[in-house]
């Protein structure tokens, strides 16, 4: 549905993307991932015509972006970062002027706008003026705007930015329930949300393409080794932590243990085994027959975010956008 | 053109939907009134001193009143233009509501062909304010219609012009009252080009001259067609619209 060979933007000092080239076959939902700045506007905006390529091709639907931008035009819907919304037109009439400008007239027109009206969730506000809505109701309007004419591609920048948890999650809901219909690309510096919605993965940084897989081969390529967290408890006064910490280092299989956190009569570790070796039923029985008991053990799966960063090589996300928050 | 008519209605709803056209028609009522009022009064004025000193002498209403009214509201335009355009583009830049626009399956030239038709109509609304007023001569006096009708043509052609050049101009900014101040100015000094045919004969004086907006109207204030004067507002209005659409495009490969 959409192939991009070799796309480059070029500014005048920067080059915001970098002979990136990928391919999203029909109905996938492909998370574009990276940090802010890092292209992912930039590629989005070349494959909606938005801003031409200085090189390389995009097409989507077997249409190029810079030969036949209205055949392609017709075929995307389009969520920009902030949605496209004239705040003196109340709802319905700007779904209408939406519709219209896409090539929807009469009859077609008006079962559209019912039919996306349903579908986004925003009836109740249908006749209210589109400056006197909440964000998240803004964000369900330029949704319910992108898909108006029935596109084969959606093409969604940061769709739930800015939204709070419950917005956030009903919008996800949303676009994966449009993903039978659609082929969607959507672009997020949430890790979770490409956890949860998207099949394909695409990591860009610094204007280039790092990574393309699906989310389990991404997780399986980067975790070198498995490491499991122990919570141990012992009795009150004679609990040593760190004689814990020497017991543990000498089991078989084990190349790594740290102290996470200590509190008066327990404690909890991270093991690290080597790669290929199985360690939790050893840990277990090690554990039980010093005389400790074990409380809890779970594996500490790599989470994408961790991908993310070894990928990137980047900072770890602010307070406001870590995914803890988002899943509260 | 069905496109066109879709942003053009766009365009309009927002300028109705919000104060803006209203305050415009309010204001340019006010200033007309008052202008035409005095017109009147200075008419009245002479015709009984040209009666009290013996000598009467024919006194033409076209010539009296209707000519410099009309001239009048060329000045006025300066004012009005700028804001009616100065929103134009550079509101949906700043909103980036200019992104949907862009990403729809319609021309450059539709949406900015649509935004001026928008913006001459909302001038021809406030435009046939005048006629309220100069209906009175016809009731009280038998001015000639034909003439004033020229007249007319010949202001609308001129704002048709401005318009072209402020919706150009809306394109090279975010901010709406960069766009309507650079807008203003640009309108004035090209009304005040004609200054210099004053002093000056030289070829760049008498170009200077011919491009001042101001020079070509005086035809259509006499009642004359001159196709010359026509074509230099139709060139005006289309270059304008060309450049608008540069813009837009140098504003892709820019941003």
């Amino acid at each position: 549905m959409i192939k991009v060979t070799q796309l480059t933007k070029r500014y005048a000092r920067t080059t915001a993307v970098d002979q990136i080239s990928f391919e999203v076959a029909k109905g996938q939902i492909v998370g574009f991932l990276g940090p802010n700045g890092a292209g992912k506007t930039t590629t989005m905006r070349m494959l909606t015509c938005f801003l031409p390529p200085s090189s390389g091709t995009a097409t989507v639907a077997g249409f190029d972006v810079l030969d036949r931008p209205l055949e392609v035009k017709k075929r995307i819907g389009y969520l920009p970062e902030t949605p496209p919304i004239y705040p003196e037109m109340a709802t319905s009439e700007y779904l209408q002027f939406v519709g219209k400008l896409k090539g929807l007239s009469g009859a077609d027109l008006a079962k559209r706008v019912d039919y996306v009206c349903g579908r986004c969730a925003i009836a109740d506000v249908k006749s209210k003026l589109l400056g006197k809505l909440s964000k998240g109701y803004r964000q369900r309007v330029g949704l319910a705007q992108a898909i108006i004419h029935n596109p084969d591609v959606l093409i969604l920048d940061e769709p739930t930015a800015g939204l709070d948890p419950k917005q956030i999650n009903e919008t996800r809901d949303l676009i994966k329930d449009l993903a039978g219909e659609h082929t969607i690309i959507l672009s997020t510096h949430i890790l979770p949300e490409v956890e949860q919605t998207c099949e394909l993965v695409l990591i860009i940084n610094k204007g280039k393409l790092v990574a393309t897989d699906s989310v389990r081969n991404l997780q399986a390529r980067a975790r070198g080794a498995e490491s499991v967290l122990v919570e141990i408890a012992g009795r009150a006064g004679s609990f040593e932590p760190s004689l814990v910490l020497q017991k543990l280092e000498q089991l078989p299989g084990v190349s790594r243990v740290l102290c996470k956190e200590q509190m008066d009569a327990r404690a909890i570790f991270e093991v690290e085994s080597k790669k290929e070796s199985f360690v939790r039923g050893d840990l277990a029985r090690a554990i039980v027959e010093s005389g400790w008991d074990l409380n809890e053990l779970r594996p500490a799966a790599m989470s994408l975010e961790e991908v993310f960063l070894q990928l990137t090589g980047s900072e770890a996300p602010t307070p406001e956008e870590s995914p803890v928050e988002v899943q509260a | 053109m069905r496109n066109v008519w879709i942003i053009c209605r766009k365009e309009l709803g927002s300028y109705f939907a919000s104060p803006v056209a209203y305050i415009l028609l309010i204001m340019f009522g006010l200033i007309f009134g008052y202008f035409f009022w005095n017109a009147l009064g200075e008419f009245v004025f002479e015709s009984i001193q040209s009666q009290m000193s013996g000598q009467s002498f024919p006194m033409n209403v076209n010539e009296w009143i209707i000519r410099p009214l009309l001239s009048n509201i060329s000045v006025i335009n300066l004012f009005f233009i700028p804001l009616i355009t100065m929103r134009l583009f550079a509101e949906e830049k700043r909103t980036g509501t200019i992104e949907l626009l862009a990403t729809s399956p319609v021309r450059d030239g539709e949406i900015i062909l649509g935004k001026w038709l928008a913006a001459l109509i909302l001038y021809a609304c406030i435009y046939s304010f005048t006629a309220v007023n100069f209906a009175f001569l016809f009731h009280y006096g038998h001015p000639d219609l034909k003439p004033l009708l020229v007249a007319y043509l010949g202001v609308f052609l001129q704002a048709g012009a401005l318009l072209a050049i402020g919706t150009f101009i809306s394109t090279l900014t975010k901010n709406q009252i960069i766009a309507g101040a650079v807008s203003f100015g640009v309108c004035l000094l090209l009304y005040v080009f004609a200054w210099v045919s004053g002093y000056e004969t030289a070829a760049w004086a008498r170009v200077m001259a011919y491009m001042s907006i101001s020079t070509h109207a005086d035809s259509f204030y006499k009642g004359v067609i001159n196709s010359k004067d026509a074509v230099f507002y139709l060139t005006v209005i289309f270059l304008g619209l060309f450049f608008t659409a540069r813009s837009m495009e140098s504003l892709r490969w820019r941003s």
